[in-house]
This record gives structure tokens, sequence and C-alpha cells, in this order.
């Protein structure tokens, strides 16, 4: 069976790239096309380490299959700082140390800024409720959740 | 494996019928984990996202058109969805996390033939139509019958679910899906409750549907729960008959998540309090 020849937009850059039926879009972006940001946790939809976004929609690119990216708007971890600057979420976390060994960060950080598009003043309950779909083996997810809040809060300052 | 995406139903209806192993493709929040885990491993796996009428929403003779494939986020995303049927949104809202609601689908929620499935009860209860297509065109069926046992469906080779139909609903009316878990957020239903229910003018109430998941094979509509409360004000005595009747209906297993004693009386527990906050709602309608 020939391989897929999958166009999508990454981080507002069109990709191309051929790929198995059988590998997933965190495969894909992580051996086909070297963004290895987004991590394995799972494989399963549990823990979110993987976490992107697809047309602005926050998913697991572990439960979708490269091929479904074809035509997509597919957004990861390696767009969110501009540059040299950081995003405020990111920002946000050094200062918090919402971060140890950095697995999950990648996914909580999409996972956020998918939040606070949709809703930019979140109460703390929604944002756990929010994330719950990212596990942290390290933080105790407290420190994650100041550090949401506060750049939550900082973004509405700035906008 | 191959991948196909149609742009009509009865193109995949064709497809799905043309090899034995293959499987439709919605969410793949259950399929992806299972060809992960090599439970299943198609020869063609046939994408229906491209196919318009699975994924949209629309108002049909009063009532809503779901179509099969529409995610648990985009169900919440519809305000008007939301204050109608607030109980069978809040139940696909319960399925798996953020990430999860973005991609999951009630179609694959009831395909995926699990007993625990949760917005499968809140769909029986609702009184839920599915529309089929298979090889040989288009049928209704109601969604308490789809289901036969874990993995078993009354579906025939090829067919796949195009949407669901919710009935037309009058004023002081509605919904709510309660489930038991042993925590907050992320795990599957110990027990499932769906109530959907209507009031007259003076409170009293004239239909009512129930609902059970992950208390036997499938998901059960319970048909005394109907007996226990049509005619009442829904007060103690009829909240009592409907306890009675909920857990006249459990044939549970006993499994890691809890046993037959505890699901049966939680079934009972959740009756009532879902019943109420049905009540609640219709009241305010
Ligand atoms: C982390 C996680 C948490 C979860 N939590 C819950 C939970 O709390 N509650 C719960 O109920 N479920 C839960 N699930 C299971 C799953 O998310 C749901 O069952 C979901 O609704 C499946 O929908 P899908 O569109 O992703 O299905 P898919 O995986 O695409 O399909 C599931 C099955 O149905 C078939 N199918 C899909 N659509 C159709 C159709 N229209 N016609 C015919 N066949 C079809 C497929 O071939 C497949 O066999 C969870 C899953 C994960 C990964
Ligand atoms: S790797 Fe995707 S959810 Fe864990
Ligand atoms: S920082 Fe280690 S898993 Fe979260």
């Amino acid at each position: 069976m020939a391989k897929h020849h999958v166009s999508a937009t990454v981080n507002n850059d069109p990709v191309e790239f051929l790929c198995e039926t059988d590998q997933t879009l965190l495969d894909c972006l992580r051996d086909e096309l070297n963004l290895t940001g987004a991590k394995e946790g799972c494989s399963s939809g549990d823990c979110g380490a993987c976490s992107v976004t697809i047309n602005g929609r926050l998913v697991c690119s572990c439960l979708v299959l490269g091929v479904e990216a074809n035509g997509m708007k597919i957004e990861t971890i390696e767009g969110m700082a501009q540059g040299d600057k950081l995003h405020p979420l990111q920002q946000k976390f050094l200062e918090h140390a919402a971060l140890q060994c950095g697995i999950c960060t990648p996914g909580v950080l999409i996972a956020a800024k998918a939040l606070l598009a949709k809703n930019p003043n979140p109460t703390e309950t929604e944002t756990r409720y929010w994330l719950a779909g990212n596990l942290c083996r390290c933080t105790g997810y407290d420190k994650i959740i100041r550090a949401v809040m506060d750049a939550a809060s900082e973004m509405r300052k700035g906008a | 494996m191959q991948y196909e995406s149609p742009d009509t139903l009865e193109a995949a209806a064709k497809l799905l019928a043309s090899a034995t192993d293959a499987r439709i493709l919605a969410g793949g929040t259950d399929l992806l984990v299972q060809m992960r885990a090599e439970v299943l491993s198609p020869s063609l796996v046939i994408d229906i996202k491209k196919v318009t009428e699975t994924r949209t929403i629309k108002e049909e003779n009063g009532g809503f058109r779901i179509g099969a494939a529409v995610t648990g986020a985009e169900l919440k995303e519809h305000p008007k969805l939301r204050s109608v049927w607030p109980g069978l949104v809040e139940a696909a809202n319960l399925i798996g996390s953020t990430q999860v609601q973005g991609r999951c689908t009630m179609g694959g929620n009831l395909c995926n033939g699990s007993p625990a499935a949760d917005s499968v009860p809140a769909l029986i209860a609702a009184g839920a139509v599915a529309t089929v297509v298979g090889p040989n065109g288009r049928r209704d069926i109601k969604v308490e019958d789809v289901m036969l046992a874990p993995r078993k469906l009354a579906l025939t080779k090829g067919e796949i679910i195009a949407s669901f139909f919710l009935p037309a609903r009058g004023a002081h009316a509605s919904d709510a899906y309660l489930r038991f878990i042993p925590r907050t957020e992320m795990d599957i239903a110990v027990v499932g409750c769906a109530v959907s229910l209507a009031l007259d003018a003076s409170g009293t109430c004239t239909a009512a549907r129930m609902s059970l998941g992950a208390v036997a094979a499938r998901p059960l509509l319970v048909a005394d729960a109907a007996k226990a409360l049509i005619g009442s004000k829904i007060d103690d005595a009829a909240l009592t008959k409907l306890e009675a009747a909920a857990r006249a209906a459990c044939t549970p297993i006993d499994d890691k998540r809890g046993t037959k004693e505890f699901r049966i009386d939680v079934a009972g527990v959740l009756a009532k309090r879902t019943a109420l906050i049905a009540l609640e709602r219709a009241r305010k309608k």
C-alpha cells in the first residue's frame, strides 16, 4: 500500500509529508516533521502530553491518524514562542516553577493556551477541569494552576 | 491498512460492506486505542467526517437532528441544544478530557458497544431515534434497540449510524444525567442514569423515560420508571417507586469498579437524584 501524501499547515507554515495509515499525527509530527515538542506519554488518550490543536480544537495527537491531518491547520508547542519572545504562559511557567522534568509541559501549555483563547477569565475550578486530561507526575499541579491563572490575568491586562 | 474518507454515507456503507474487517472512524478515541492495543487490526478504516450530514446539528420538525460524528465539544457549543436537552449534552460532555471532547462522538460512543457509555442512557431517555445508512438504503432504529450486548450491535453488515433525531418537546420538559465514578473526572461510570420528563401546567408528570448504564449487558430503558412518575407530582411516594424500579431493572456484574450489590444500590440513589434535577429544570421552563 502506497504511503499517503499529506499537506497541512503546521504553526502557520505549509508542510507536506508521507505517512503510513497506521501512523498517528503524533508519530508524523515527531518522526516525519521533526517536531518533537509534543510527547508520547501513553498513546491512549490518558495523559495529554501529545496535545496539539487542529483547526483550533484541542486534541490528543496520539488519537488522530496522520492522514486525517490533510488540509488541516495544526498548532504545536513549537509555534508558541515568537522567536525569542516567550508566550506569557511560558514566561509564567518559568516564574512559578510550574515544571520539573518538563515532559508534560508542552501539552499543558497547548491546553492552557486553548483554554484562554476560549475563556480569557477562567475560574480556578474551570482551569482544573479543563486541564484534567493533562497528567503531571512531578509538580502536584498547584504551581501549574497558579501559573495559568497568573498568565490569564496578565494577558487580560495586555489585551 | 487502507484509509478512505468518502463524501457520502452511501459510498461509506458500500466500502464497509466490502471488507469483513473494515471499521468506521469517527473521533477515533476508542478505535485508535483498540488498534494500538492490537484488540483490532482493521484492513480498512473509513473516516465518515467528510460526510456533512454526520457533522451537523439542525432543527427538524420541532426537534433536533444531530450528526453521528458531531463532537462533544460541538454539542456544548450549541446554546439551543443545551437549553432544550441539558442532560444529553452533560452526558456527552462527561466523556473523557477536554482533548477527548474535541474528537469523541455519540455515534462512536454507541457503536463502541460499551454498557457504560455515558451518552447512550441520555439518548435513550430522550427517546432518540438513530437513522442508519446501509448498502440497502436507510432505516430508523430506536437507540435502545441498537446495542444488544457488550460489543454487539443490531446493525447489519455495512450499516452506519448517520444521525440521531431528538423529538420535539413542549413547555415544562427537561432531562438530566448523573453517573457515579470513584473520582471527579476521567473515569468510567460504575452506574449511569438519565431521566427525561415533562410536566403539565399544574406540575403533574405527563411523560417520563429513564435509562440506566453499566448495570446490565447493555444500557437499559427502565419501563417501570414511566409508571412510577407519570400522573404524579414527582413527590416522595413517586420517587420511592422510581428507586425500586431502578433497582429491579439491574442485572449487573461484579468487577473492580463495583460489586453487584453496590451497583444496584447506587442505581436507586442516582435514579432519585437524576429525576429531581430533571424536575427542577422542567419547572423552570
Ligand atoms: C482518555 C479517555 C477517556 C474516556 N472517557 C470516557 C467516558 O468517561 N465515558 C465514555 O462513555 N467513554 C469514554 N471514553 C471512550 C470514548 O471516548 C467514547 O466512547 C467516544 O464517544 C467514542 O467516540 P469516537 O467518535 O471517538 O469513536 P471511534 O473510536 O471513532 O469509534 C468507536 C467505534 O464505533 C464505530 N463507529 C463510530 N462511529 C460510527 C457510526 N456513525 N456508525 C457505525 N459505527 C461507528 C467505530 O468503527 C468503532 O468501532 C474515553 C476514551 C478515552 C481515550
Ligand atoms: S500520549 Fe497522547 S494522551 Fe498520552
Ligand atoms: S513536570 Fe514532570 S510530568 Fe509534569
